[in-house]
This record gives structure tokens, C-alpha cells and sequence, in this order.
């Protein structure tokens, strides 16, 4: 299955072309042909994955040459595919998870007549993603890359006939862009270093760059990273991209777009080990978003960005954790896998109260619907167990082992790193518990005439098994550190590194905290009533609800000196250049009028003009002789 | 009498001459001005030749005649032509060469 592993990219985008030009014909069985593709590349990516493991552990990377992209001069560019331990992961990951929620969509986009074009931005959206962890190199990412892009554009202005909608898929593109000029200079950097845009040539390259080259290269990638995965500073759009229909802001943050940063410094991380001082960037941005989301998450009201803020935090522990190094990748991705389960199954819960709320997603009009929706409160009830981290659901096995590595290193590193991702933790817990008990229990808030009802089978079977992999998956890769074993081709193999507290001492009091954050929620939330209106606040609480006034930072920091350096150079443009020049025109049309006067036709005038020019000339012949 | 009276009578001469092609609208008066200003320059020849004591100011002088000659040819078959097509020999007549 490895060698017809194009299948993947061809299957999903075949799809989004005929269901694209069937136009409305393709009503009546687009969504199935849709799932049956998704379902199709994710038992492609099964049969790899059980191809692939029947190999020697030297032997899992295969290369498929597709075709000669283009050559030129010395430059040759083949289109090829490198399947790794690395991209087989994301490969499952992103079918099995993209098919889930592919079931789930065809109930949830039941009424809508666009139907059959979502499940086309869908497959696009799978197919795009999958081109993008299985090129072999980075000129080939950047082609998925984009396509996501794209897809995701489509995607969440899906309803684009509410202008803030359409408003959000601009600004999550825009941003995007911003993001993807990194990635753009990288290559350029790594063209003009090494020739070669290729993985394989790069990383070649790399071994003997100089550290200042590779730390540009590695912060470039790192912006490219920040716009993808929604990091700081770059990720004011993902609360906004929560606009488009909920499965889409499952795949977004679930299986697809978001993660896409991780995999890009994950898999740079030849570039990386070469530049500790990008690393260490990497490190500290993920610092910051990881706390940055949390603080978000605990203010948000609208369940959907609640949940858009957690993602931000929770790519921010794989960020910091991928910033520490090779010690840290596996468990980078490790993090990477289980929150794919467990939050795609929140999403789709989220998206479940949703429909039995008549879209309402305001969590304050929620409240007690334990007894409406048994099955959706069962199955978030499992992610919300999985992103606390309560052993032995999958949280636990991947975030503490992230909190874990944090503490490893000298100096000051692991006491910050380590303390925030500890922090951290004990945030996340609070706020996944208030969006819980907000939504699921305490009084009814509802508006009247609502009648809360559990969802249709097509939506709570993929919950169900979302449900099940938030539980199991983490134990199944973490006992007998199965996971690591079966990244090491791609990470490298490192011994284990002694934190600075004892592990016990870390899984202890990540535990105490995370049920400090528990206990607060409770209290807070379900002990006292739950004011319909939000309450006044203070100005901390404020700017979290305002994402950290992150766009009118934005706004002041980038869109201001940018619209008065413009205006200037417009104003300077018009007066200084254009000024002389247009001056200049005049006053040589001025001149030729001035002069054409002499032109009259008349002979003897002429003549008056010669005579005088010959007196000039003899007058300065005489003077000057 | 010094020669050099005959180059004051030669400027005057010449000064008449342009006057006329300056000032007179009809075409036959500003041709007889164009001729009395090449006479001007023929005494000059002349004049100086005898000052200096060479012949080339005499030989000029002869060429000199000779081109008025052939000038005044050509001069008068334009005037009768522009006569002709406009019925007047006035100079400010025709500006069709205006740019």
C-alpha cells in the first residue's frame, strides 16, 4: 500500500473536482461520496501503517517518486512522497479522524442545500493535508499548505452570507499569508544555503551550516508555524474561524490545519537541533500561547471559542515541548495524537448541544442537559477527563509526559518551561470543568421553546468512538512507551533525562493542581448559580474575553504604522516625485508655448529673427575674438 | 580717400537693404532690399580686397553676383507663383508655414 500511497492525495481531490462539477445532480448522493472517500484514504492509511510496522525499524521510511515536477539548470525537483513513522501518524490521524467527522457532517449539514460543496471543501481540506505530511520536501508541503489554506478559507466562510462570517475566513487567510511568508523565505534560505528544497537535501546540508543560517531558517519555519498553528503572536484568527459549520472547527483544530505548524518543527528538527537559540524560541512561544489560551478559555462564554481558546493552549504544550528538543518531539506529537481524539470528540459534542439548542452557543443559556442528551454529555465527559489529564485517560499519559520533559535542562529553562506547562495544567482544568458543568449541569438557563433532544445516531457513533480513542489511545501508545519506539527512526533515540523534581513529585502535583482547578470550577460555577448575563469584571477578565485585545494590538502594532507609512509615502509620492516631474512637463509645455509664438508664418518676422541672431553671433564673435 | 569710407558706405548700404526686407510688405521691395544688402557685401569684398592687397575679395565679388543672379530667378518665379494662386504679392500674406 506504501507504493500507491498517491492514492491519498488523488482519491480526496478527485472527489472535490467531480463533486464540484456534478453541481446539483451530485445533491442526492455527494455526502456519501464524500464520507466514502474519506473512508477510502483512511483504510489506505491503515494498510500503510500495518505494512509499515511489519518492517525492521531501520527499514520505515519509504520514498515514493511520483514525477519530475520541474527542472531547471542544476535544479531538479521531483514530486515525490516520504512516508515515515512520522507522516504515517498524521496520515491516520487524519483519515481516521477527518472520516469520523465526515459521518458526523452528513447529519449535521442535513438541511443545508450546500450539502454536496461542503463535503467537496471537506475532501479538498483531507486531501490538502495529506499532500502536506507526505511531500518529501518542503516546496510539496508548501503546496498542501496552502491548500488547507484554501480549504479552510472555504470552509469557515462556508456560510458566507453573514458578512462576519465571510469576515472570519478573511482574516483566518490573511493571517495565514502572514505565516506563509516565513515558510517562503525559509525555502528561499534554504535554497540559496543548500541548493535544495528537499528534505533529504537539506537536512544533508544542515549538518555543516553555519548556526546563523540555521537559526533564520528555524525562525522562519517558526513563523510559518505561528500562523498555521494559531500561535503567538499570529492567533487572533482561530477564535474568529469558529464561525464556520461546527465539524469544520473539529477538523480545523482537531486533525488538520492547526497541527500542521507542530509537524513542520517537528520534522525540521535536523534545522532545529542546529539552532538552539530558535529552539529556544520555539520553546517560548509556545510559553506564552499555552497560558495565553487558558487565560482566554477561562473568560469565553460562546462554548465554540472556549474551545477554539484550548486548542490554542493545548498546540502551545506541543510547541513548547517540540521547542525542547529531540527530548521533547516524540511527545510533541504524542500530545499531538490524543488531542486529536479527544478534542475532534468535544467539537463534535459541542456541535451536537448545538443542534439540540437551536444553534444557541452561548453557554450561559445552557445548563443541565445531563438528562436531554445522555449520550453527548457520555461522551464529552470522557474528552473533558482526557484533556484534565485524570490517569488513564489519553490527557494524562501525553500531557504529563510533556509537563515531564519541561522539567529537564539546566539553568533557568526548566523552572519556567516547567512551571508554565505545570500552570498551565491547572488552567486548562478549570476552564474545561466551567464550560462542563456550565453546559451539562446545574440549573436549566434555557430560552422557552427549547426542547434540548440527543442527536441522531450519524452524529453520536463517531462521538462514540471519538469517546473511546479520548480513553484508550493514550494508554494503548503510552504503556510500554510504544510511541516513542515507533517515532525514534524519525526522532532519534535519547536517553532519558532527569528532571529537576523527581516524577512522582511532578505527577502528584500536576494532579493536586488539576483538581485545585476542578474544585474552582465547581464552586464557582455549579455551587453558585450562573448569572445570564455575564457579570461585570475585572480588567484581567475583560482582556480574556478580548482575546487579550490581540486585534487591536494587532491593529496598533501592524495595521497603523502601515496605513500612516503608506498615506506618508502616497502623500510623498504625489508632492515630491510626481510633483517634480509634473512641474517639470509644464514648464516644457510652458516654455514650447511661449516659444511657438515665433512660429508665425511670416516671412519677414523670420527674417527680423535671423538678422538678430546674426548680430548675437557676431557680437560674441567680436567680443570674444 | 581712405577705403575704408567704402565700408561705411557698404554698412549703410546694407543697414538700407535689411530695413527694406524688414519693413516692406511687398515682395518685389524686399527683393530689391535683399539685392542692395548683397551689393553691401560685394563692396565689402571688394573694399577689403583692396585694403589687403589680395584678389580673392574681387573673385568672391564675381561669385557673389553670380548667385543673385541665379537667386533672383528663383526668387521671382516664387513670387509670380504665390502671385498667381493668391493674387497679391503682400509678404504677410501667406502663413501657411506656421507651426
Amino acid at each position: 500500500m506504501l507504493s500507491v500511497s498517491w492514492l491519498l492525495i488523488a482519491l480526496p481531490l478527485l472527489s472535490f473536482f467531480v463533486l464540484m462539477l456534478a453541481g446539483r445532480r451530485a445533491d442526492a448522493w455527494g455526502h456519501w461520496a464524500g464520507v466514502g472517500v474519506s473512508g477510502a484514504t483512511a483504510v489506505i492509511g491503515i494498510v500503510a501503517f500495518f505494512e509499515m510496522i511489519g518492517r525492521s525499524a531501520s527499514d520505515r521510511a519509504e520514498s515514493v517518486h511520483l514525477f519530475t515536477w520541474f527542472s531547471g539548470g542544476e535544479f531538479h525537483l521531483d514530486a515525490g512522497l516520504l512516508l515515515d513513522p512520522l507522516s504515517l501518524t498524521f496520515v491516520l490521524l487524519i483519515t481516521v479522524v477527518g472520516t469520523l467527522i465526515h459521518v458526523y457532517s452528513v447529519a449535521y449539514m442535513e438541511h443545508d442545500p450546500r450539502r454536496r460543496m461542503f463535503f467537496a471543501y471537506l475532501n479538498l481540506f483531507i486531501g490538502a493535508m495529506l499532500l502536506l505530511v507526505t511531500a518529501d520536501s518542503y516546496l510539496l508541503l508548501f503546496v498542501g499548505w496552502e491548500g488547507v489554506g484554501l480549504a479552510s478559507y472555504l470552509l469557515i466562510g462556508f456560510w458566507n452570507h453573514k458578512p462576519e462570517f465571510a469576515s472570519a475566513a478573511n482574516k483566518a487567510f490573511i493571517v495565514n499569508r502572514i505565516g506563509d511568508m516565513g515558510l517562503i523565505l525559509a525555502m528561499a534560505l534554504m535554497f540559496a544555503h543548500f541548493g535544495s528544497v528537499t528534505f533529504a537535501g537539506v537536512f544533508a546540508g544542515a549538518g555543516s551550516a553555519s548556526p546563523a543560517v540555521l537559526t533564520g531558517i528555524g525562525l522562519m519555519l517558526l513563523l510559518a508555524a505561528t500562523g498555521k498553528s494559531a500561535q503567538f503572536p499570529l492567533q487572533s484568527w482561530l477564535g474568529d474561524a469558529m464561525a464556520g459549520p461546527t465539524p469544520v472547527s473539529a477538523l480545523i483544530h482537531a486533525a488538520t490545519m492547526v497541527t500542521a505548524g507542530v509537524y513542520l518543527v517537528v520534522r525540521s528538527g535536523v534545522i532545529f537541533d542546529g539552532a538552539p537559540d530558535a529552539r529556544l524560541v520555539v520553546a517560548i512561544v509556545g510559553a506564552i500561547t499555552l497560558i495565553m489560551g487558558a487565560l482566554i478559555g477561562s473568560a469565553k462564554d460562546d462554548i465554540k471559542k472556549a474551545l477554539a481558546a484550548s486548542t490554542m493552549s493545548q498546540i502551545g504544550y506541543m510547541m513548547l515541548a517540540a521547542g525542547l528538543g529531540p527530548i521533547g518531539y516524540v511527545f510533541a506529537i504524542f500530545h499531538l495524537v490524543t488531542h486529536g481524539f479527544f478534542k475532534a470528540g468535544m467539537f463534535l459534542g459541542a456541535g451536537s448541544v448545538m443542534h439540540g439548542m437551536n444553534d444557541q452557543v452561548n453557554m450561559r443559556r445552557y445548563g443541565a442537559l445531563r438528562s436531554a442528551m445522555v449520550i453527548t454529555w457520555v461522551t464529552f465527559g470522557f474528552g473533558w477527563l482526557a484533556i484534565l489529564g485524570v490517569p488513564p485517560f489519553s490527557g494524562y499519559w501525553s500531557k504529563d509526559k510533556i509537563i515531564e520533559v519541561a522539567f529537564i535542562g539546566e539553568g533557568w529553562q526548566p523552572w519556567v518551561f516547567g512551571l508554565t506547562a505545570l500552570i498551565g495544567a491547572g488552567i486548562t482544568a478549570f476552564y474545561m470543568s466551567r464550560l462542563f458543568f456550565m453546559t451539562f449541569h446545574g440549573k436549566q438557563r434555557w430560552t422557552d421553546g427549547q426542547h434540548p433532544h440527543e442527536s441522531s445516531l450519524l452524529m453520536t457513533v463517531p462521538m462514540m468512538i471519538l469517546a473511546a480513542g479520548s480513553a484508550l489511545i493514550g494508554a494503548i501508545l503510552g504503556i510500554g512507551n510504544r510511541f516513542q519506539h515507533w517515532l525514534e527512526p524519525v526522532t532519534g533515540a535519547h536517553g532519558p533525562g532527569e528532571p529537576v523534581l523527581a516524577v512522582p513529585v511532578l505527577t502528584t502535583l500536576t494532579l493536586l493542581l488539576v483538581a485545585a482547578g476542578v474544585a474552582l470550577a465547581y464552586w464557582m460555577y455549579l455551587r453558585k448559580p450562573v448569572p445570564i448575563e455575564p457579570p461585570p469584571a475585572s480588567l484581567a477578565v475583560l482582556a480574556a474575553r478580548n482575546d487579550m485585545f490581540q486585534d487591536s494590538v494587532n491593529r496598533a502594532v501592524f495595521q497603523l504604522p502601515g496605513t500612516h507609512l503608506t498615506r506618508t509615502l502616497v502623500y510623498a509620492d504625489a508632492t515630491l516625485v510626481d510633483g517634480a516631474v509634473n512641474k517639470q512637463a509644464s514648464g516644457i509645455a510652458a516654455f514650447g508655448e511661449a516659444t511657438r509664438r515665433f512660429q508665425s508664418g511670416r516671412v519677414r518676422s523670420y527674417s527680423l529673427l535671423m538678422l538678430l541672431g546674426f548680430v548675437v553671433i557676431a557680437a560674441i564673435l567680436v567680443m570674444g575674438g | 580717400m581712405s577705403p575704408i569710407n567704402f565700408v561705411y558706405l557698404a554698412s549703410v548700404l546694407f543697414a538700407i537693404g535689411a530695413a527694406a526686407v524688414l519693413l516692406r510688405r511687398n515682395a518685389i521691395i524686399a527683393f530689391m532690399g535683399v539685392e542692395l544688402m548683397l551689393n553691401a557685401a560685394n563692396l565689402t569684398l571688394v573694399s577689403f580686397s583692396r585694403m589687403q592687397g589680395y584678389l580673392e575679395g574681387q573673385v568672391m565679388a564675381f561669385f557673389v553676383m553670380v548667385v543673385a543672379a541665379a537667386e533672383v530667378v528663383v526668387g521671382l518665379a516664387i513670387i509670380i507663383t504665390v502671385f498667381r494662386s493668391r493674387q497679391t504679392i503682400s509678404l504677410d500674406e501667406p502663413t501657411e508655414l506656421k507651426g
